[in-house]
């Protein structure tokens, strides 16, 4: 392993060839499991080991916007799983600029999702006639643009507003008051169906708009693909989580390097020395939480776009704490780390666990039975409560748990948390 | 309209009490763990929802075999409690522990954790009830010496409208002091001054609706809501003693004020700490069982909601502080009572009885913004 490391050819050389072997077999066989977390691990391999630039561009161009897309019209869950693991991946970037860069732990960051969906969601469905004079909604697919930039602007002011009580308080209280305030917008989403109908309550709203996509499906046809609505919107959304993706990842690393970045790092290391050197302390911190949440926000009416309909069901605490979870996963403050924990938990939770699932379902509805002489087993008698895909908060908790004593820097560290995790209690 | 509210008064305001000795007793785990470690035990919610299942457990299997109710009660407090200690005994070993041991400057790394653990025993606990009885929705048996109702006498009604129209009315007197002090730079008046005057207008109130105080106002009490309170006082009253009167009690002061001192002069803190959680997770246990005799239906994720209440009782008694988690805990119970019914009562249903979860939350940044140490403070009980 040393050897390969200090070797940059042959490092190269390894990682281009297990990028095409673990493409291919993606290919032949698009609804495995296991090609699939190879060919990610391939990726995952060349964007960060020293290899030379052109071929880190190189394979991930291949494999993001040619092997993926190849094996998603054979199996559209691929596309699911891409767009959702993009959308996590761009709120646990936001949610890493909060807690990751001006270590303030929040758990109510759902709520700015769940502000961002609404907002096109209420104005991209006939629901907006129900408490707007005009009946002019819903209003056509094209304004979903500019409805993600509303969002983006909606959701920076919550976070202002959710911010301005709860930032004034330090630690352990703001971690329970931002809970506690990501619950009051669920409860508001929840119940704003009376005495005016704004969320339409616990119903959701639907059909939401989408954006229109004539326009791609005509660019397809010029590369000579024939695709019907149905099969473009997922490679649509796809790629312009893609895009988002690329633009969200850019913007993070501009602010980690701005003078913004370093108060918040400043801020997160030491408060009292932070605000002697000349921080701000409360606006710097209000603008950490803005930040965080207007990337939630864009995410959210992406999704509502994405999912055509949206319910106050989408938005509670689990997903608050998932994203947390991912940003723990990866390592606090790292952004290759932020993308790596939202891909890991996203296929943990909608590809792994569901995997498991069916697999101990077809056991217990085949009658299965395990004989290993000492030890025999009917899978009939097993409890049909046993199903994996219902137990993410456990694995979620774990995950936690296990992180925090064993590894506290993430699987990715920052460079300069793994010094301060690490450091002895003077 | 004004005439229904103060009849619904009494009512509302008792099962206020009640669910507030719940929110008392639960708080309690939270300060005593915060007192000693400085640390939320976000974990403690499980804990209370442990011992509320395994209060149904123990209901529901001895049901048969024991005819009393009352010493079915006390075998299910009993183990209820000894669960949810053993549990937060676990907890504190397992997860906190290791991370005392290595040390680590950032806050949020034990934070964190707590959340993970919470989360970890609420699937852990549906893991457990899934694959005992395929389900993990479990019920308090109903035995009608609980269910029993008994009228209160007219007079105690009368009393509490009286005595909160009288707090009513100084919050308002201190109100309006406070605006003479701020614009008219009036000098304070005597607090004694406040209360005469409140007394006066609340004398003219009750003279004035007469006709609505003192009519039957219709204040019963059940069974179970009974024994909630017997039960809640004696442990409010036991703990008191144990941490005032006994080694134990001054050992986790002393670790409470200073670990390092403390283990100077032959504490050990390791020990203290596991039988603060012991101590706390008991008192919580118990209050799990009560709440589920008070509202039957228990589950894995019962204790979530009654948890972040109970944390906001801690806080708004002051956190760290026995007393105040009591006052905090009665206070709160009621004030969500008043404002789950009043608020769905005056916008007509509008307004639906989730919005007093909101109110809860409302109090906590109100607290933590405007009177950080809470309403007893830390300048009167000392830290435990």
């Amino acid at each position: 392993m040393k050897k390969l490391r200090e070797n940059p050819l042959l490092l190269s050389a390894v990682i281009a060839i297990v990028a095409l072997v673990a493409s291919f077999w993606l290919l032949a066989n698009p609804r495995s499991t296991l090609p699939f977390l190879l060919t990610l691990g391939a990726l995952l391999a060349a964007l960060l080991q020293p290899i030379p630039k052109w071929l880190k561009i190189l394979i991930g161009g291949a494999i993001l916007l040619l092997v993926i897309p190849a094996a998603g019209f054979k199996n559209s869950f691929l596309f699911e799983l891409g767009i959702q693991t993009g959308i996590y991946a761009a709120m646990a970037l936001g949610l890493n600029v909060v807690v990751g860069l001006a270590g303030l732990l929040d758990l109510g960051y759902a709520a700015f999702f769940a502000v961002g969906a609404y907002t096109w969601a209420i104005f991209g469905s006939p629901q907006a006639n129900e408490f707007m004079p005009w009946k002019i909604f819903p209003l056509p697919g094209e304004y979903f643009y500019l409805f993600m930039l509303i969002a983006v602007v909606v959701a920076a002011i919550t976070g202002v507003v959710i911010g301005s009580p709860a930032l004034r308080l330090k630690g352990d209280y703001l971690a329970i008051v931002t809970l506690g305030l990501g619950e009051v917008v669920r409860v508001l989403a929840n119940n704003l169906d009376q005495p005016i109908n704004i969320t339409n309550g616990p119903q959701g709203i639907t059909p939401i708009q989408r954006p229109p996509i004539d326009w791609f499906i005509a660019l397809l046809e010029k590369f000579g693909l024939q695709l019907s609505r149905a099969e473009a919107y997922p490679l649509f959304f796809y790629l312009l989580v893609l895009v988002i993706i690329g633009i969200v990842t850019l913007v993070n690393i501009r602010l980690d390097r701005s003078r913004f970045g370093r108060a918040w790092i400043a801020i997160r290391e030491d408060e009292t020395a932070a605000r002697a050197m000349g921080i701000p302390l409360f606006p710097t911190k209000l603008l950490a939480f803005a930040t965080g949440a207007s990337f939630s926000g864009a995410m959210g009416a992406l999704f509502a776009a994405k999912q055509l309909y949206v319910s106050p069901e989408s938005f509670t605490l689990i997903q608050s704490i998932m994203i947390l979870v991912m940003v723990i996963l990866g390592g606090m403050g790292s952004i290759p780390g932020a993308i790596l924990g939202a891909a890991t938990v996203t296929i943990l939770n909608v590809d792994l666990l569901k995997s498991a699932s069916d697999y101990l379902n077809n056991l217990r509805n085949a009658g299965f039975t395990l004989d290993l002489g000492f030890f025999k087993y009917n899978f009939a008698n097993l409890p049909n409560q046993l199903e994996p895909a219902k137990y993410e908060r456990m694995v979620f908790g774990l995950i936690m748990i296990l992180m925090m004593i064993y590894r506290p820097e993430g699987i990715i560290p920052e460079r300069r948390h793994v010094l301060e995790m690490k450091k002895e209690e003077a | 309209m004004l005439e229904i509210l103060i009849q619904l008064l009494p009512s509302v305001l008792l099962e206020g009490l009640i669910l507030g000795f719940v929110y008392a007793m639960i708080a309690l785990g939270y300060t005593m763990v915060y007192g000693v470690l400085e640390l939320i035990n976000f974990a403690h919610s499980e804990i209370f929802m442990a011992g509320a299942v395994a209060g149904a457990e123990t209901f529901i299997l001895l049901k048969g075999a024991i005819a009393n109710p009352f010493l079915l009660l006390a075998l299910a407090l009993l183990i209820g409690g000894t669960v949810a200690a053993v549990v937060a005994i676990l907890v504190e070993r397992l997860a906190y522990r290791p991370l005392r041991k290595r040390g680590t400057t950032n806050r949020l790394v034990p934070l964190i954790t707590a959340i993970g653990v919470s989360f970890f025993l609420q699937d852990l606990v549906r893991l457990i009830e899934g694959l005992w009885h395929n389900a993990f929705y479990r019920r308090y048996p109903s035995f009608a010496v609980f269910e029993a109702t008994y009228n209160l006498p007219n007079w105690i009604g009368v009393l509490v409208i009286a005595l909160t129209v009288w707090v009513g009315f100084w919050v308002l007197a201190y109100f309006g002091d406070w605006l003479l002090r701020r614009f008219a730079k009036r000098a304070p008046a005597k607090g004694r001054t406040l209360s005469w005057v409140a007394a006066g207008l609340t004398l003219v109130f009750l003279v004035l609706y007469r006709h609505v105080v003192f009519t039957d106002l219709g204040m019963t009490i059940q069974m179970k809501s009974i024994l909630v309170i017997v039960v809640s006082l004696a442990m409010l009253y036991g703990l008191n003693w144990l941490v005032h009167k006994t080694k134990l009690g001054i050992a986790i002061r002393a670790v409470a004020q200073d670990a390092q001192t403390a283990s100077l002069m032959g504490i050990d803190p390791d020990v203290i700490v596991s039988r603060t959680f012991l101590i706390g997770g008991f008192l919580g246990g118990v209050a799990g069982v009560l709440f589920g005799l008070l509202y039957t239906l228990v589950h894995p994720y019962v204790g979530f909601i009654p948890g972040i209440k109970a944390f906001t009782a801690a806080v708004l008694g002051g956190i760290g502080n026995i007393t105040g988690a009591a006052v905090g805990g009665l206070v709160l119970g009621m004030l969500e009572m008043l404002g789950g019914t009043y608020l769905t009562f005056l916008t007509n249903g509008a307004m639906g009885t989730e919005y007093k979860d909101i109110l809860a939350f409302m109090i906590l940044i109100f607290i933590l913004l405007f009177r950080p140490q809470g309403i007893i403070g830390q300048q009167l009980g000392e830290k435990v």
